[in-house]
């Protein structure tokens, strides 16, 4: 292994400090000379700095997205009001009378820019999606890191890392084309394209996350614990139920607001799922319209500066904030666990 | 890093050339606007391309208003728009210094289709009214069998999704129920599958589709039901010309100036006999001649 | 695989434990359960899409209103708006991993940037085209146009604007996973290096990258694929239904990709082929054979990101020893 190699361009060695290096025959306290000379330390100080901004960018790039979300966001109030988030006072001219109505409906005589349905289509599909990967990803962490044998779990691990990777639009047009109706024939729903068969596409996407980052928990827990827990003669289940899992229950934990987080945020497959309409149930089975598929419904041909153009980053500034939130969490939950464990 | 970029790039490159020659020609006229058209539009520019080598077309949605601010902005050489433009969108081009000229190119007719096993034949328009705004919810009654309607609409972006909201409802508002759907294309394959569905959009979408039924409309109830299809799957387009189908909408194309040269050429085409068959090929209503 | 289905619990104990047999088969039957889905699809995919598959469908432009001709725009563009937003953000996520790797010394600095690491990996990719749109196309594109005075060139949804936003979708893919094989180097390398009188820039440069080389080219290749199929981000930041060209312009004689100029996207064609085209349901076979393309590429993409993992672990393991 040549460890100066250098195998890349020789035009970086124009300006790199080649000429540093230890010449043959120098004395070391040249050499200390050389390294405390101000050239020298020029390139290195500018290399750091050049990685400490590329470091720096995620950061940045965070902050960017908050406020640029938040800019357009506020726009909203000129016009509109925060009660108008939440419902309007709005005169029926059929029933003649007034009432109060929680609806999104954008293009209209009066615009309403209610939350409360998108908010209530994210959460009917978020919730059930993530109770489906939960039972589905600790079963299938405990097998990978309890039972399966190592090879095994060499050749299901990258397997699973497939399904992470089937992009999610696939996922949409599957459950359009294919399960939407096959879910229908087998619970006669009224409405082919609802919340239920999004759910169930959006947890194909979690599962990946919650097993991976539940076995990562399972296998962290050492096994001085499991060892203990089978000399005083529990079975190797109990042992699973009475020990492990309860000792990585926050990285587990961790991983099911990670899952819900990434559910809250999918879009292509609800957009082409649910059936998007902006109705306010707690129907599992009724159609649904996410802040998602609002967004991606809706952006694309609405005028610049508009109050529906701040209206749909308004939206899109509440999800950005349920999502960080639950990224911060489980965060939290996660960095908590490591320091437990290291001790 | 560098060297399997370049690879990356070189091997791009040569992937690229393996096309049809004529990708690579210049871009000559651009064409923006409605989503409705852009099937159309698409349509229109390969066969003219296919007759004018030399001229290149560039078409692309986006919606009919982005479309005219498009020809504002100058970035565009022709605006589709499937509705007029507006008294605000005139004054904006002046100021920008441009004339919009406005040609008539199609017509669009738009279809209320349900489920071929559903028994309902005509709707007045009044009754499509009252379903689409929620006051009508079961089939029984407008002489169906008993059950709930189920309403699918189109994305609040779309031309058709407006046109339909005033020429139909009255600038009612949609049902919350209705469920909107990203495209023409969605609403007929979800009604094709929904003994219970009701759906609109440009008649053109439905016309092939064996599992749907296009209604017979009435002006008023009680009055002549006037189906915007013949039988053998072609549009009525007399019914379309004379009004007798009420919910049928022009298209447009807009340029920012009138036209010369290349622009004028191709819309002078596409008003001609050719450009006009192509219309009746992708299942729109021609201009009258 | 074997394993999963036959290797039931031993019954030759003392007593057959029914929650042990129910608890193993349950576990067993959970993780059957994604396997399934994933062959479900694959194989539903497959089936449907290899019939309309052929060289001509992968080499020629749609024809005839998108129900005919093939799909090569869309593989076009999504090799060029991919290609363009690695050259983005392999530079970044590179420079930010050996940062926090090998100069993290400031530890608040260092768990702000993990912070933000983690949390741009969570955040929803349609808020990431708000974010595209908001900022690339209306703030740095606008002004731009302002300061260049071109007009309206930059300040509208392009490739470049696409590309962008996508890298800032990836950074996080990258960075983990060139961390990861920072970390994989031994410290021992290092220490050798810098006894040897070289500088710490030189021993990355020299030492550590060379070593970490397989375990970025993995993170490139992850984001590429996450990057091709992503559909979200590029809904409003450059994605055309239908372009009769390539985004491609003559430069200096030579055909290289034009990032001011829409592109067609596999992932997009299929978005708008099963919801906007004219009719859906004739142009299924379409519609899965372009699924199948996309499919197979991300899996190339992931399957070889998983080789080259598991080669470079093997041959790390073997210098560390």
């Amino acid at each position: 292994m040549p460890i100066f190699q250098d195998a890349d361009s020789p035009k970086e060695d124009q300006n790199a400090p080649r000429e540093v290096l230890l010449p043959l025959g120098e004395s070391s306290l040249d050499f200390q000379r050389f390294i405390t000379s101000k050239k020298f330390h020029f390139s290195e100080w500018l290399m750091e700095k050049l990685l400490l901004i590329a470091g720096v960018s995620s950061v940045l790039i965070i902050l960017l997205i908050f406020i640029f979300l938040f800019k357009e966001a506020v726009f909203f109030f000129q016009t509109g009001r925060l009660l108008d988030l939440i419902g309007k006072w709005v005169y029926d001219p059929w029933d003649e009378k007034t009432s109060f109505k929680m609806m999104w409906q954008a293009v209209s005589e009066i615009p309403k820019y209610s939350l409360i349905p998108l908010l209530c289509g994210s959460f009917l599909v978020a919730i059930p999606a993530t109770i489906i990967s939960t039972i589905l990803g600790i079963g299938s962490a405990v097998y990978l890191s309890e039972i399966a044998s190592a090879k095994t779990r060499e050749i299901l691990k990258p397997t699973l890392e497939l399904l992470a990777g089937i992009p999610t639009v696939v996922i949409g047009f599957f459950m359009l084309a294919v399960a939407a109706s096959f879910l229908q024939e087998i619970f006669h729903t009224q409405f082919r394209l609802n919340a239920f068969a999004g759910s169930l596409g959006v947890a194909i996407t979690t599962l990946p996350i919650i097993v991976t980052l539940s076995e990562d928990a399972l296998r962290a827990v050492p096994q001085e614990l499991r060892n203990a827990s089978l000399a005083l003669g529990a079975s190797k289940w109990q042992t699973i139920w009475g020990t492990a899992l309860p000792a990585a229950v926050s990285g587990i934990s961790a991983s099911v607001i990670l899952g819900f987080g990434r559910a809250l945020g999918e879009t292509m497959i609800v957009v082409m799922a649910t059936g998007n309409a902006a109705l306010v149930t707690g129907n599992i089975f009724s159609s649904v319209r996410t802040m998602t598929a609002n967004i991606a419904a809706e952006l694309g041909s609405v005028d610049r500066g508009s109050e529906h153009y701040y209206a749909l980053f308004v939206v899109g500034a509440v999800l950005f904030t349920l999502t960080f939130f639950l990224n911060l969490s489980s965060e939290i939950v996660l960095n908590k666990m490591r320091r437990r464990l290291r001790m | 890093m560098n060297r399997w970029m370049k690879n990356l790039a070189a091997g791009a490159a040569i992937f690229s050339l393996t096309a049809q020659p004529g990708v690579f020609a210049a871009r000559n006229i651009t064409v923006k606007g409605s989503d409705t058209m852009i099937v159309l539009g698409q349509r229109w520019a390969e066969e003219y391309m296919k007759r004018n080598p030399e001229v290149t077309l560039q078409v692309t949605g986006g919606g009919s208003g982005t479309g005219l601010a498009a020809l504002v902005n100058g970035t565009t050489d022709i605006a589709n728009a499937s509705r007029p433009i507006k008294e605000k969108e005139i004054e904006k081009a002046r100021q920008a210094g441009y004339y919009p000229e406005e040609f008539k190119v199609a017509m669009d007719s738009l279809a209320v289709v349900v489920h071929k096993n559903n028994a309902v034949e005509v709707l007045s328009l009044k009754q499509i009214m009252g379903i689409y705004t929620g006051k009508i919810n079961n089939w029984q009654e407008v002489g169906g069998k008993n059950s709930p309607i189920l309403r699918y609409c189109r994305e609040s972006n779309s031309g058709t999704y407006v046109f339909f909201k005033e020429q139909v409802l009255k600038n009612f508002d949609y049902a919350p129920d209705c469920q909107t759907m990203p495209g023409t294309s969605a609403v007929a394959n979800a009604v094709s599958k929904d003994p219970a569905g009701i759906g609109y959009g440009g008649a053109a979408y439905f016309l092939t589709q064996p599992s749907l039924r296009i209604l017979s409309i009435q002006k008023k109830d009680g009055g002549e039901a006037v189906n915007p299809a013949q039988a053998a799957g072609k549009l009525d387009y007399e019914a379309a010309w004379t009004g007798r189908y009420p919910i049928a909408r022009y298209l447009y194309m807009y340029t920012g100036f009138k036209p010369k040269g290349k622009i004028k050429n191709y819309l002078d085409w596409i008003r001609g006999p050719e450009g006009q068959k192509i219309v009746e090929e992708a299942g729109y209503v021609p201009l009258k001649s | 695989m074997p394993e999963l289905l036959l290797s039931l619990p031993k019954l030759r104990s003392r007593k057959i434990d029914w929650v042990e047999i129910a608890s193993s088969l349950t576990v067993r039957f959970f993780t059957l359960v994604p396997l399934l889905v994933l062959l479900a699809i694959l194989g539903k995919v497959f089936i449907e899409g290899s019939g309309r598959m052929s060289w001509s469908f992968l080499t020629e432009a749609p024809a005839e209103g998108m129900t005919q001709g093939g799909i090569f725009p869309c593989i076009f563009g999504t090799a060029a708006v991919t290609v363009l937003m690695i050259i983005m953000a392999l530079p970044l996520g590179v420079g930010a991993a050996i940062y926090l790797v090998e100069y993290g010394s400031s530890s608040l600095l260092v768990r702000m940037i993990r912070a933000a690491v983690n949390n741009l990996a969570g955040v929803p990719s349609i808020v990431f085209g708000l974010f595209g749109v908001g900022f690339f196309i209306l703030f740095v594109g606008r002004n731009i146009d302002r300061a260049l005075q071109t007009g309206l060139l930059f300040g509208q949804p392009c490739m470049l604007w696409a590309a962008a936003t996508l890298s800032v979708l990836t950074l996080p893919v990258i960075i983990v996973s060139t961390e990861e094989a920072l970390n994989a180097v031994p410290q021992s390398h290092r220490a050798a290096s810098l006894a040897l009188g070289a500088t710490k820039w030189q021993t990355i440069r020299d030492v550590v990258l060379p070593q970490a080389r397989g375990g970025i080219l993995t993170g490139a290749i992850l984001a590429i694929s996450r990057g091709a199929g992503e559909t979200a981000p590029i809904l409003f930041t450059g994605c055309a239904y239908f372009l009769p060209r390539l985004p491609v312009v003559e430069f200096l004689g030579i055909p290289m990709i034009n990032p001011l100029d829409q592109f067609m996207e596999l992932s997009y064609h299929i978005f708008i082929m099963t919801t906007q085209s004219i009719n859906a349901q004739a142009t299924r076979p379409i519609q899965y054979a372009t699924t199948l393309v996309l499919i197979v590429l991300t899996f190339l993409l992931n399957l070889s990101a998983v080789l080259l993992r598991f080669y470079f672990r093997k041959r790390l393991g073997r210098i560390s020893l």
